[in-house]
Order: structure tokens, then C-alpha cells, then sequence
């Protein structure tokens, strides 16, 4: 039909405006072919798929607020007494950062706002990233061919925490500052660079003249520059690997069902942005953040009580709170474990993210393309591990915070700190047990959907006085989603001998992914998914139970 | 809007399966994929009214938005930007911030509503499949890339000139150390920079609040004071690294409650001074129980016993404050007798 509406528009003269545009473009740029695969791509829905665009968008306007607030920011450390309009400092000293944080905030019109929205984006952005991350994780998006993605993503997300943290430290106010030097606490327990990286860093002692200006740089630059290209990197590979999906009916491996890009998700996610930034920017109409007036300008002699860091940096003070003060001194040096453990562990419990696909992948010693996404039931040990993970990563929260939760509840700090001292390692043990159990507990019932069907809630009377609930059979569109996934074998040992009958020597690595794989898939770890024998046989003459 | 409302001619006749082969489940599979369930139809796709009040809905949405806008600009001109209202339950806050904010909020999110509203009620919604296609390249495409790769190998002859390999490897290597070299001017090196505060033998301890010389008789049972070293001003181009190190702590004690020895040799009259500055990672220390004489780090809750040596009792750091030894000048005011005998502050490889 467009066909003929637009032949008299041509055969009159010109092809329209915008079609002219693109022409000239194509001709230029090669847009048509580039159009042609996406125009009209196709995107699944499911909502846990917004959580990448919510750090998408709060990304974009993480980058727009900090353009904006260089205008007004003067990154420098030189000491000059205040002058501006927020009465209870005028006449202090402080840095020239830390004026300038306060003339944003008081002298410059929507500035506050501006500020506020910029770090609350910041901290949704993580919020966000993290999230998103366990999407991934627990339903195994992870798997080929999306490997590479997740680390892209892992390395957004641990790069977006050190751009926070340089972020929040270029006020130079007495809460960052604090931060700041238990940074430099942390970078001098290194053994043998330590204290000239500390030097390195700061230009000197700590605090120096220089860091503000080094953070800025690497917070406005380096790293956000990175991350960008990280991000571009990381929708490119969406876009080619094209959105993975659930299982349903209609769904499968080598499909992707949803709903085209032009014009629905344009309209979607498009909007989606709007909706991510006006929530924000309503936020920062009435949630205060980072009052850095009420903290007052830096000075290593102070600090107030209850100093927390923004929360995604909340495990790394955990670790370093609830760690015993372990020092060893020998031939004239101090090897500080009680700050260094903490900073090992600070990268091993994050390195354990990424790597965690290879070793899955090694386990199971599937070379195959994954595009149907797991329920996390489906994958028991997985999510066990998963949300071992997650309650080891709240539990360091819990002890970051060790001083609210004792303040605000009324408890000892001593104990508090002995609870998280023992939970680190009890609480992901626990985790996972537990998990494993729901999970296995959740794929009997499927099985039992499957094979008997749905529990309607009806109680009929049999004619001899005999009570049974009704089953209703599950649809076949139910059916068929509940037992598409497929169930690893165990992995064994191969055979012992070789082609020649000479005995092959087992390799440990070998019997490890034995081992691991039981441990995953083994007869107590999942449980087997009804085959379409077993159905056949249950509802053939037996008729309801 | 009930359905007896919608126009008899709009109804659909019946569900039509559009797409998607429909699996049946034979004898063999009962588990059979069944295919894309039929399309339902929304309510603006039948009856075009409730189109109609969709298009308004969201041209309301985005007329909102522009309105909002234009509050925002209001507001920027009209509000001054020190005038503060209450707000219940937030209380007293910013006008202009909350005025800004909220307009630009209503804006914002206006426009995305609209746009979603859009796209879910008077878009197509059907569902469509398409295919995917393997990542890896087909075989042919492969052997093509590795015999082209095989062919360019060859001919620059990398393998079999190993002189011109070995040295341009070489040069790669190394020439990354100039970007390395450049880094040196970063910082000095820390030599013994981290052993040494301004405390010296003479040097009067200055109240750090009232900066006058103390005495000991203003130092009181219970109190905890700051104090910094004599002639070190918030002005000092230097003030803000000597005070990282320098800063102190005193406390009054009765001289039969200290169990430490070397800490009642070098206290004066029961007034010990000791650093501010945490041994763990060197937050100041600001937190005193009167009645134990347990100091306690805001930061990461390490707590020091001030009357036994300020030896750690809990928490993460891992060796006690360093003691500043103090005594009284001709004067009567308190002295420094040395510099503290330990690095203070975060423990480090070269403290020993």
C-alpha cells in the first residue's frame, strides 16, 4: 500500500527531504546495509531485561551532569579562605575544590541539582550495573558465545566503582578525605612498593597538593573514556549476538522472538531514558546527597563518626573492618596483612566474577552456543554458588556498616564484628546449602506439574467417600516450556587404557573437572527432567490420581 | 470500556494462529514445541476509539512535559536561590533545588511515559521470530582466513628472519620504558619522610582549639584534648601533611592507673601524650571513654587501651599508638622531649 501512495509524490518531482538525506548518506557512509540487519532487529521482552538499559541511560547521564559540573569545578588543592554565601563557613580555610563544590552548590542556579543528580546517577549506575549482573549470572547468560561480554560488563562494573570513588573524593570535604586516606593506608600495606606507590600517587606524603588534580584527570578522563568504549564494545556484541531469551513455546536455540526495534523498543527504551532520568532528577529534587557543607573542608586531624563510603564501596571497608589486626615484623619490615588480606581479598572476591564462566564452561565441556536462558532452578549448584556469592558480598556490607548496625540496633560493636567475622565464611556455606535445596525442591515440583499436573485447589468426592484434589494437565505450550532445558551428564574418567592397552595416567586436572562435575551435575544435584516416556505412561489409562 | 461497547464489525472472527507453525504433540514427543501462541488482541487494536483515547493520553503526557518545562525556566528566573521552604516530610530544604528538580523530573519522565504508553497500546504488538545465525564462520571462510594469514606470514618473512624479529621484538620491549621512566617525577621517594613528625626536644604542645601552649594543670581527668606542635599554622603552606603526622591526643590519668611502665616514665604527672593518627589506615582517632580509657578509631572501630600502653584491644589495627614523650619547660608548659619514637600512622613494609 505505501507503494502506491508515494508513486504520484515521485512521479511529481523530488523523493522527500529525509529520504534524500539518506541517500546522500548511504552513498557516504554504507547506512543502508548497516539498517538493513538492524532497523528491524528483533528484541525479546522480558522486564529483567531493563536492568543493562537502566545503567545505559544513568551512564549517558553520569556523563552529561559531569560535563556540566567541569564548568563550575576547580580541581586544585591551593588553600583559600571562603567567601561565598553559606554563612557557617565563611572565613575557613579549605581547598579550592572544596570552595568550588560549595559554590556549585549554593552560588550557581540548579548547580545543587546538577551535583545531586550526578551522584545519585552514580550510585544507581552501579546499583544498577550489579544488578544486572546477577540477571545475567543466574539465568547463565553468561555462556557461549557471551563470555567475552561479561567480562566487558564485570569491567565496567569495577571501573565504574574506582570512577566513583575518585569521583566522590574531588570535593576534598572531611568525609571523602577520610576515604582518601584509608586509601593510602591500604596501598601502603603492600609489601616492598607500597610506600612508593603511596608516594607515587600523592606526589609526596599523604595528603599532598596534588591528588585532587591526578583524581580529576583520571575521573573525568582515563577512566570514563574507557568505559565508554567498554559500553560501545558491550551493545555492539548485544546487537550481534543478537538478545538471548526464555524458553516458551515458539522459542528456541536458533530464534530470537520479540518485537522489532523500529519502531517499539525505539519507543521503549527511548522512553526508558526519559523514565530513568526524570526519576532522578525527582530524586535529586527531594533526597539529599553528599552534604559536603554539613562535613566541613578535609583535615587529616578530624574526621566525624560514622563515616561510610558510598555502597558500592561498602565491602572493601567491610573486609578491611571485621580483618584481625595481623602485622608480622622480620629483618627490619612490616608485613601489614591486616590491610593487605582485605585488599587481596578485595580483588579475589571480584576476580571470582569473572572468571567464573571459564570455569563453568570447563566443567560442563560444552563447546555449544547458548541462547535459551536458565531458570535459575534449572542450574542448582550455579545459583548455589551465586547467591553464596551475594550473601558473602552482603555480609562484608553488613560489616562496612558495622557501627550503624550497632548504633541503630542497639548492639555491641564487638559483636557485631565477630558476627561478620564468622558469617564471611559460615554465611556463603549456609547460602549455598540452602539454595541448592530450594532449587532442587523447585525442579521436583516442575517435574511434578509436568507429570501430573496442576494442582487446581478443587476437592471432589469419590462415590466410596474418598477425597481427591483435581489435577488439571498442564497446556502443551506449559509442557513444552518446563522440559525444554537440557541436563548434563556427569563427566567420567575416560577409559584407563589407551588404543595400544597401555595404561593412561589420569591427569589431576582431569579428575578435578570429574569431581566438580558431579558436584554439578550429579545424581544428587539435579533432578532429572520426566521424559516424554514417563509422561506417556502416567497419563496413559491411569487416569487422574 | 466494556467489551459490548466495541463496534460488532471490529471484533476479530477468531484467534487465528498468524504465526509460527503450531507443533502438535504426537505420540512420539508429548513435550512438542506448539509454536508462537496466537496474537491477543489489545483492546485499541479492535475498537478505534479506544485508540483515539490512547493518542490523547499521550498527547496529554507530552503536553505536561512541555509544561513542565516551562515551569522549569520559571522557576530558574523567579526563585532565589537562597530561599529555603519546608517540605513536609523532608523538611527544610532548597526551593529553587526542589522547584529545579521536580519540574525537570515531571519533564523528563513525561516524555518517556508517553513514549511508552505509545509503543504499548497503538504499536504492533505482534511478535516475530528471527533467525539466528552461528557466531562461528563456516569452514571454507576459515580455512580462507588461516591460508591468507599462512600466505602474509610468509611473506614478510618474520619466521624465518629471526634477526629482524628478535630485534624489533626487542625494541618494542624496551621502548615502553620511557612512558615508565617519565612516571619517576610523580612523587619524591619517601626516604625516611614517614619516620620523622615536627616533635622535637622543646617543642611546646599548642591546643589545637584555643592554639595556646598548655599547661598541665589544663589538662583535666576525662577530657580528651588535640594538641599540635608549637608554631605550626593553618596558614603553612605544609600544615595539612605535618598535621597527617604530627597531630596528638592527650589525656589526663591517675599515675597508679597506668600498667604500662615506659608509658608512666614518659608521661608527665599522669598526662600522656599520645599520636591521633590510627595505626591501621590512618584515620584520626576522636572517640574517648572517660571512665576505661579506651580510645576508639570512628573509621574502622580499633580500639586502644590509654592506659596500658594504648595497646590495641580490638579491631583491625595491628600495633599500638605511638607515645610521645612530654615533660614541662622552665615555663611550666608542656614539652616535647624528642620526636615520637615510631613511625605513626598506618603500619608500612620499611617500618620494621
Amino acid at each position: 500500500m505505501s507503494t502506491a501512495a508515494n508513486e504520484p509524490a515521485r512521479s511529481r518531482g523530488k523523493a522527500p527531504a529525509g529520504e534524500r538525506i539518506a541517500d546522500w548518506a548511504d552513498g557516504r557512509l554504507g547506512i543502508y546495509s548497516l539498517a538493513k540487519a538492524n532497523m528491524r532487529k528483533i528484541f525479546p521482552d522480558h522486564w529483567s531485561f531493563m536492568l543493562g538499559e537502566v545503567c545505559m541511560y544513568s551512564f549517558i547521564i553520569i556523563i552529561l551532569t559531569g560535563v556540566y559540573l567541569t564548568l563550575f569545578f576547580h580541581p586544585s588543592m591551593n588553600e583559600v579562605v571562603y567567601h561565598g554565601s553559606y554563612v557557617p563557613l565563611q572565613g575557613q580555610m579549605m581547598s579550592e575544590a572544596f570552595n568550588s563544590t560549595l559554590h556549585i552548590s549554593f552560588d550557581v542556579r540548579g548547580g545543587l541539582l546538577v551535583r545531586q543528580i550526578h551522584h545519585w546517577a552514580a550510585l544507581i549506575f552501579l546499583a544498577g550495573m550489579f544488578v544486572h549482573m546477577m540477571r545475567v549470572f543466574f539465568t547463565g547468560a553468561f555462556r557461549k558465545p557471551r563470555e567475552i561480554n561479561w567480562l566487558f560488563g564485570f569491567l565496567l562494573f569495577v571501573l565504574g566503582m574506582f570512577t566513583g570513588f575518585t569521583g566522590y573524593s574531588l570535593p576534598d570535604d572531611l568525609l571523602s578525605g577520610t576515604g582518601v586516606r584509608f586509601t593510602e593506608g591500604a596501598i601502603l600495606s603492600m609489601p616492598i612498593v607500597g610506600t612508593y606507590i603511596s608516594y607515587f600517587l600523592f606526589g609526596g606524603q599523604f595528603p599532598g597538593h596534588d591528588f585532587v588534580a591526578r583524581f580529576y584527570s583520571i575521573h573525568i578522563l582515563l577512566l570514563p573514556g574507557i568505559m565508554l568504549g567498554l559500553m560501545v564494545a558491550h551493545l555492539i556484541l548485544v546487537f550481534y549476538h543478537k538478545h538471548t531469551q526464555f524458553a516458551g513455546p515458539g522459542k528456541s536455540n536458533t530464534n530470537v522472538v520479540g518485537m522489532p526495534l523500529l519502531p517499539v523498543y525505539m519507543a521503549k527504551a527511548g522512553g526508558f531514558f526519559f523514565l530513568v532520568f526524570g526519576v532522578i532528577a525527582a530524586i535529586a529534587a527531594v533526597a539529599q546527597i553528599n552534604p559536603i557543607w554539613a562535613m566541613g573542608p578535609y583535615r587529616p586531624d578530624q574526621v566525624s563518626t560514622g563515616a561510610q563510603p558510598d555502597w558500592y564501596m561498602g565491602f572493601a571497608e567491610g573486609l578491611i573492618r571485621f580483618m584481625p589486626g595481623w602485622e608480622i615484623n622480620f629483618w627490619g619490615h612490616t608485613l601489614v596483612l591486616g590491610v593487605f588480606i582485605p585488599l587481596v581479598l578485595f580483588g579475589v572476591v571480584l576476580g571470582a566474577m569473572a572468571v567464573y564462566p571459564f570455569i563453568e564452561s570447563w566443567v560442563t565441556g560444552d563447546k555449544s552456543e547458548h541462547h535459551i536462558l536458565d531458570r535459575p532452578r534449572n542450574a542448582p549448584t550455579r545459583t548455589g554458588l551465586g547467591v553464596a556469592w551475594v550473601t558473602m558480598y552482603m555480609i562484608t556490607l553488613v560489616g562496612g556498616g558495622n557501627d550503624l548496625w550497632a548504633t541503630h540496633f542497639h548492639l555491641s560493636i564487638n559483636a557485631v564484628t565477630w558476627f561478620v567475622r564468622i558469617f564471611f565464611f559460615v554465611g556463603p556455606v549456609i547460602a549455598f546449602i540452602a539454595t541448592k535445596r530450594i532449587c532442587l525442591g523447585l525442579q521436583r515440583r516442575d517435574r511434578d506439574k509436568v507429570l501430573h499436573g496442576r494442582e487446581t485447589g478443587i476437592i471432589k468426592r469419590l462415590p466410596h467417600g474418598e477425597f481427591i484434589e483435581v489435577h488439571e494437565p498442564l497446556s502443551q505450550e506449559q509442557l513444552h516450556t518446563l522440559t525444554t532445558h537440557t541436563q548434563y551428564a556427569p563427566a567420567e574418567i575416560g577409559p584407563l587404557v589407551d588404543e595400544n592397552g597401555v595404561e593412561r595416567k589420569v591427569k589431576a586436572s582431569e579428575k578435578l573437572r570429574v569431581k566438580l562435575s558431579s558436584a554439578y551435575y550429579g545424581e544428587d544435584n539435579q533432578i532429572p527432567k520426566p521424559t516424554s516416556d514417563e509422561y506417556k505412561e502416567i497419563t496413559s489409562g491411569h487416569g487422574h490420581h | 470500556m466494556s467489551s459490548q461497547d466495541i463496534p460488532e464489525e471490529n471484533l476479530p472472527a477468531e484467534q487465528e494462529y498468524a504465526h509460527g507453525a503450531v507443533g502438535v504433540a504426537d505420540e512420539e514427543n508429548p513435550f512438542a514445541d506448539p509454536g508462537l501462541p496466537p496474537h491477543e488482541h489489545r483492546i485499541q487494536d479492535i475498537d478505534e476509539r479506544a485508540a483515539r483515547r490512547s493518542e490523547r493520553v499521550v498527547a496529554l503526557l507530552f503536553t505536561v512535559s512541555m509544561l513542565a518545562t516551562v515551569g522549569f525556566i520559571v522557576s530558574y528566573v523567579t526563585i532565589p536561590h537562597d530561599k529555603n521552604i519546608f517540605v513536609f516530610p523532608i523538611g527544610h530544604i532548597s526551593a529553587l533545588n526542589f522547584a529545579l528538580g521536580l519540574t525537570l523530573g515531571v519533564a523528563l519522565f513525561c516524555i518517556g511515559a508517553g513514549a511508552v504508553h505509545w509503543a504499548r497500546t497503538l504499536m504492533s504488538d505482534v511478535e516475530v521470530a528471527d533467525e539466528r545465525h552461528p557466531i562461528e564462520a563456516a569452514p571454507e571462510i576459515r580455512a580462507k582466513v588461516h591460508a591468507d594469514f599462512r600466505q602474509g606470514a610468509k611473506e614478510s618473512a618474520l619466521g624465518r628472519r629471526k634477526l629482524i624479529r628478535n630485534t624489533m621484538f626487542g625494541a618494542l620491549a624496551l621502548v615502553p620504558l620511557s612512558g615508565v621512566m617519565l612516571l619517576r617525577d610523580l612523587g619524591p621517594l619517601p626516604g625516611t619522610s614517614l619516620r620523622h613528625t615536627l616533635w622535637a626536644k622543646g617543642k611546646r604542645l599548642v591546643n589545637m582549639n584555643t592554639n595556646q601552649p598548655l599547661r598541665p594543670e589544663d589538662i583535666s581527668v576525662g577530657s580528651l584534648t588535640f594538641a599540635k606542635p608549637d608554631g605550626l599554622e593553618e596558614t603553612d603552606e605544609e600544615f595539612q601533611n605535618e598535621m597527617a603526622k604530627a597531630a596528638l591526643m592527650i589525656v589526663r590519668l591517675q599515675p597508679d592507673n597506668i600498667k604500662d611502665k615506659r608509658e608512666l616514665d614518659w608521661s608527665h604527672e599522669g598526662v600522656v601524650a599520645f599520636s591521633k593518627i590510627c595505626t591501621h589506615v590512618g584515620c584520626p582517632i576522636s572517640l574517648y571513654e572517660q571512665q576505661t580509657h579506651h580510645v576508639l578509631c570512628p573509621c574502622h572501630q580499633s580500639t586502644f587501651d590509654l592506659s596500658d600502653g594504648a595497646r590495641v584491644i580490638f579491631g583491625p589495627a595491628g600495633h599500638a599508638l605511638p607515645q610521645l614523650r612530654i615533660g614541662v619547660d622552665s615555663e611550666g608548659y608542656l614539652q616535647a622531649l624528642g620526636d615520637f619514637e615510631e613511625p605513626v600512622g598506618p603500619a608500612f613494609w620499611e617500618r620494621g
